[in-house]
């Protein structure tokens, strides 16, 4: 009797259900707006810790400006005229806010800053609101963004969420998405299915990198008692034992990939610094002081040039290569014509005026361009970064600048091995006296040899221009390195800076995850005075007559 | 004749260096004590600016006692050792009444041994490590209790912060701020496994290998947040590498205490945008006296795009107190004023008031700010009244007995409670 009873009731609830979402459903498409309406305008009067309910709230009207809103919030273009609390979507015009109802998408009359005031975000909101709209980006016709919005479900799923993924994933086009729309699935069976579908989730999810699936299966695992398991939780253990350390190893074998990657990566920056230097101080014996500088003017370059077309900072670095090599090359002819050739053989002069150089290179920018730093934009194809898996992705400046400087260094190698202008330096080089007896013009050599150096180093400072701050001491940081490259590798060897650059920059970021990055350059440093001792020429000395 | 003539205009000049010399008796001598060369230059050129606009302004208001004030601007050019030259110098030969001065920890350690030999008073207005404070000395910059520890309480309460990063330039300020707060995270019950403290040298700047250390700390299943004291220049390429590997403020929010609006002022701050910085003071807060401060600063340096900061705040609030002080005393005599000094009260720029407590620290009203697109803050968070500043952290072992307190009867800088002696070490 009470059985039937119940049903009977569950049956009258269930209708009733019912009959109320179709009444729900033809007033809707008439109350949404007003709802929403009515929402919004809660905004600017409502407190950062009351904002999350309402914002889900105003996520569920699920109305065509609904994304607009929570969009224009997350981004922080929502705003409020504090005359009469409209809300808004300001963006920024010269001086002026240019505004539009956020609602009505009506424009209003620009107005300034103070007349506005911003609806409040912090950083949790942007969270929520992400996720809220993840939900409605789940049917948006554009690839990425449908991924994106798995992946946020992915990492903090709700109930609704689930069902939408679930609803959407046979009609899924894009086998990344679908693969991981299943993934997310596969994750909530495993929080919260029977021991049978979590033990099938568990296999198929062995080969998925995602860090929250390995989170989830590593706190089940926690969460297991120690002893007295029964024969279910014991499959379970050993099971989530066996995947979780396959994932591990996988993730610890591209862990030290990345490691490498970032070891040439901070190499081949090594080498562009480095490899102008080879040519001056390895071929001509002259200690350059001033050869940061170089780097430092090339750096500037690229700043100038993108001042001078700030509308091609998509091109700024293609212009700025070329540029940087001559005004620095034209730098470095000018110093050797006017310095270095007078002071030829005296190696400890050279070092005190080439010294003396920089000191007046960087306080002349510093009167130029104030001793602040200058900002350097990187351009769109340079940020950002290669996503592989879950766990390992390159970026995308560390990659082209690798690619770049191997290109540097091959295009160097074929001048001095191929050119012309390469045998005569290569003659100079070895036997100056000799060279001039068969008719080559050594000073003019000395002149183009010491420009080309000058040169590349201006072409290693635009490159530097991406990655640190640009400011009259760029220079000197690079400096050091430079030198120890040079003399790691053997005094003008070309091969020799390759190798050097590469291993030192590789030993130092294998070393700083386990020491931190100020003993990895200690021991380092330390490492190498110990090999100098032991091969006062470096890994690859010149052999034969020519050594000295 | 020709003698004649020359009598007179030796007299003529001689007059006239008399009337110098009573000019001189009759003003009170100003010393600034700030880098005008040197790395430290950047951020301290402004508050030597900033001094200067406040004794002009004093003076178009009248002075101080009758008597107008007279600026003596010496350059410690970002050598330490030199500071405590320089503050010899102010004291011993140009007999200044007040320096206000100093940026860093270790010039400020420099320049306290002679401040306390020659009974000089410096104001100090610079965020610090705490763990000092000497008669001489009144600081009014923030102590750790004043911004870190707000900082970390808003990232565990508001944004669920269960993971930590401390990373930091390798110097005694970051040392010294961390070890505070891993203390204060340990005493809210956060595990060592879930501390990372990174250390790097001034001007890093190959952040690939730390960052990616850290999107793995952060990708563990926990909120991770990073309490960054990196330094000056290292910043721009730390958040540029956060940015490029696809870390945003939302996964894992940076907040730091070394980048104000000098900072970022003239850089692209967009890989910045929403992470946080915290402060006692920031430009965008809308008051009243903060707008007349900007507008006077605007104008005195004759740059519209001038923005002003933190520690200039913390200027203008030591050089309103200190001539409020001496017309209360009704001298420049520096224990006078010394004394005088604790108890006043001036309005600060965030619409809030400032109290020198007898601590020598200010009271302080804490805010969060997330960084804007144009360099900017806007405040997400603010203390509900003012903090007073803790000399002596509470959470390290060696400091949480000791107070420090210079009015009758304590009058001491370190004094411990438990035993109820006074070291006598102001450091």
């Amino acid at each position: 009797m009470k059985r039937l009873f119940s049903v009977l009731l569950s049956c009258i609830i269930s209708w009733q259900a019912l009959a109320n979402t179709q009444d729900m459903s033809t007033v809707e498409s008439t109350h949404t707006d007003s709802t929403l309406s009515q929402l919004v305008n809660q905004l600017p009067t409502t407190k950062l810790n009351k904002m999350s309910p309402l914002l889900e709230k105003i996520a569920e009207t699920r109305n065509d400006k609904t994304r607009g809103v929570l969009k224009a919030m997350m981004e922080g273009d929502l705003y409020y005229l504090k005359t009469d609390k409209t809300v808004v979507l300001a963006l920024k015009e010269e001086s002026l806010y240019s505004i539009t109802n956020i609602l009505t998408a009506e424009a209003l009359a620009p107005v300034k800053k103070s007349k506005l005031r911003k609806v409040k975000t912090n950083n949790r909101l942007r969270g929520d609101i992400r996720s809220f709209i993840a939900k409605i980006d789940l049917t948006d016709p554009n690839k990425a963004v449908r991924e994106q919005a798995v992946k946020q479900l992915l990492d903090n799923s709700s109930k609704s969420g689930l069902a939408a993924i679930q609803s959407l994933i046979t009609t899924e086009t894009d086998d990344e998405v679908r693969e991981l729309m299943h993934v997310t699935l596969l994750l909530n069976q495993l929080k919260t299915g029977t021991h049978h579908e979590v033990m099938a989730a568990i296999t198929q999810l062995e080969d998925t990198l995602e860090p929250s699936v390995n989170n989830t299966m590593v706190k089940m695992l926690a969460a297991l008692p120690t002893n007295n398991k029964t024969p279910e939780q014991k499959a379970l253990a050993a099971s989530l034992t066996k995947v979780i350390s396959s994932i591990e190893d996988k993730r610890s074998f591209f862990g030290i990939i990345e490691n490498i990657f970032f070891g040439l990566s901070l190499g081949s920056v090594l080498l562009l610094a480095a490899i102008g230097l080879t040519i001056t101080f390895g071929v001509m014996g002259v200690i350059n002081m001033a050869h940061g500088e170089m780097m430092m003017l090339g750096a500037y370059t690229t700043y100038v040039i993108q001042l001078a077309f700030p509308n091609l900072i998509e091109y700024s670095l293609l212009m700025a290569v070329p540029a940087a090599f001559l005004v620095s090359g034209f730098v470095g002819i000018i110093i050797e014509r006017g310095v270095i050739r007078y002071l030829k053989g005296r190696p400890l002069e050279t070092l005190l005026a080439t010294f003396g150089i920089s000191l007046i290179l960087q306080q002349l920018v510093r009167t130029i361009f104030s001793p602040l730093n200058r900002q350097v934009q990187a351009p769109e194809w340079m940020t950002g970064s290669w996503v592989i898996n879950p766990v390992f992705s390159l970026t995308y400046n560390r990659l082209y600048i690798i690619i770049f400087s191997l290109m540097v260094f091959f295009t160097l190698l074929l001048i001095l091995k191929k050119s012309s202008l390469g045998l005569h330096v290569r003659a100079v080089s070895q036997n100056r006296d000799m060279a001039r007896a068969l008719s080559i013009k050594s000073d003019r050599v000395d002149a183009i040899t010491f420009g080309l150096g000058s040169g590349i180093a201006g072409v290693a400072g635009v490159v530097l221009s991406q990655l640190t701050n640009v400011g009259p001491n760029l220079g000197q940081a690079y400096i050091i390195d430079s030198f120890l490259v040079v003399v790691f590798g053997g005094v003008g060897n070309l091969w020799g800076t390759l190798v050097a650059a590469m291993s030192l920059g590789s030993i130092n970021k294998f070393l700083e995850p386990v020491v931190g990055s100020v003993l990895a350059n200690i021991i380092v440093l330390v490492g190498l005075v110990l090999f100098i001792q032991k091969r006062p020429k470096g890994l690859f000395p010149q052999k034969g007559r020519a050594a000295d | 004749m020709k003698f004649k003539k020359l009598i007179l205009a030796s007299s003529i000049i001689a007059s006239s260096l008399v009337a110098q010399v009573t000019m001189a008796a009759d003003t009170i001598k100003v010393g600034v004590l700030h880098s005008l060369s040197g790395t430290m230059a950047i951020s301290e050129t402004t508050l030597k600016d900033t001094v200067l606009m406040m004794i002009e302004e004093q003076n178009k208001a009248g002075g101080l006692l009758g008597k107008k004030l007279e600026a003596v601007v010496v350059d410690p050019a970002s050598n330490w050792p030199l500071f405590a030259e320089k503050s010899r110098e102010l004291l011993a030969k140009d007999k200044v009444d007040v320096i206000f001065g100093c940026w860093t920890s270790v010039s400020r350690k420099s320049a306290l041994p002679v401040l306390e030999e020659l009974n000089g008073l410096l104001f100090y207005p610079v965020q610090y490590e705490g763990e000092e404070s000497s008669k001489n000395v009144f600081y009014t910059g923030a102590a750790p209790n004043q911004q870190a520890i707000p900082a970390v309480e808003y990232l565990m309460d508001e944004i669920g912060a269960t993971r930590w990063v401390l990373a930091g330039t390798d110097y005694v300020y970051p040392r010294t701020t961390n070890k505070i707060l891993a203390a204060y995270l340990k005493s809210k019950g956060v595990k060592d496994e879930d501390i990372m403290i990174s250390y790097t040298p001034f001007g890093h700047s190959d952040w690939q290998g730390i960052v990616s250390d850290i999107k793995k700390f952060g990708s563990e299943g926990k909120k991770t947040a990073v309490v960054s004291t990196i330094n000056g220049d290292a910043n721009i390429p730390f958040y540029k590498e956060l940015g490029n590997q696809g870390i945003s403020a939302e996964d894992i929010p940076v907040v730091a205490f070394s980048v104000g609006e000098e900072e970022l002022s003239g850089f692209d701050a967009k890989p910045l945008v929403g992470h946080l910085a915290a402060w006692n003071y920031f430009q965008s807060v809308e008051t009243d006296e903060n707008e007349e401060f900007i507008a006077n600063w605007k104008k005195y340096i004759g740059d519209d795009k001038r923005v002003t900061n933190d520690p200039m705040e913390a200027t203008y609030i030591g050089f309103k107190m200190w001539a409020k002080a001496v017309e209360k005393v009704g001298t420049t005599d520096v224990d006078a004023v010394e004394q005088g000094l604790i108890g006043i009260a001036v309005p600060n720029l965030t619409g809030g008031i400032a109290v020198m407590n007898a601590n020598h620290h200010l009271s302080k009203p804490v805010l969060i700010g997330e960084i804007q697109e144009d360099g900017q803050f806007e405040v997400v968070s603010e203390t509900p009244g003012t903090v007073i500043g803790d000399a002596w952290s509470d959470f390290l072992p060696s400091s949480k007995n000791l107070i420090s307190d210079w009015t009758a009867p304590v009058k001491c800088g370190n004094f411990d409670v438990t035993t109820a002696k006074c070291s006598g070490q102001s450091f």
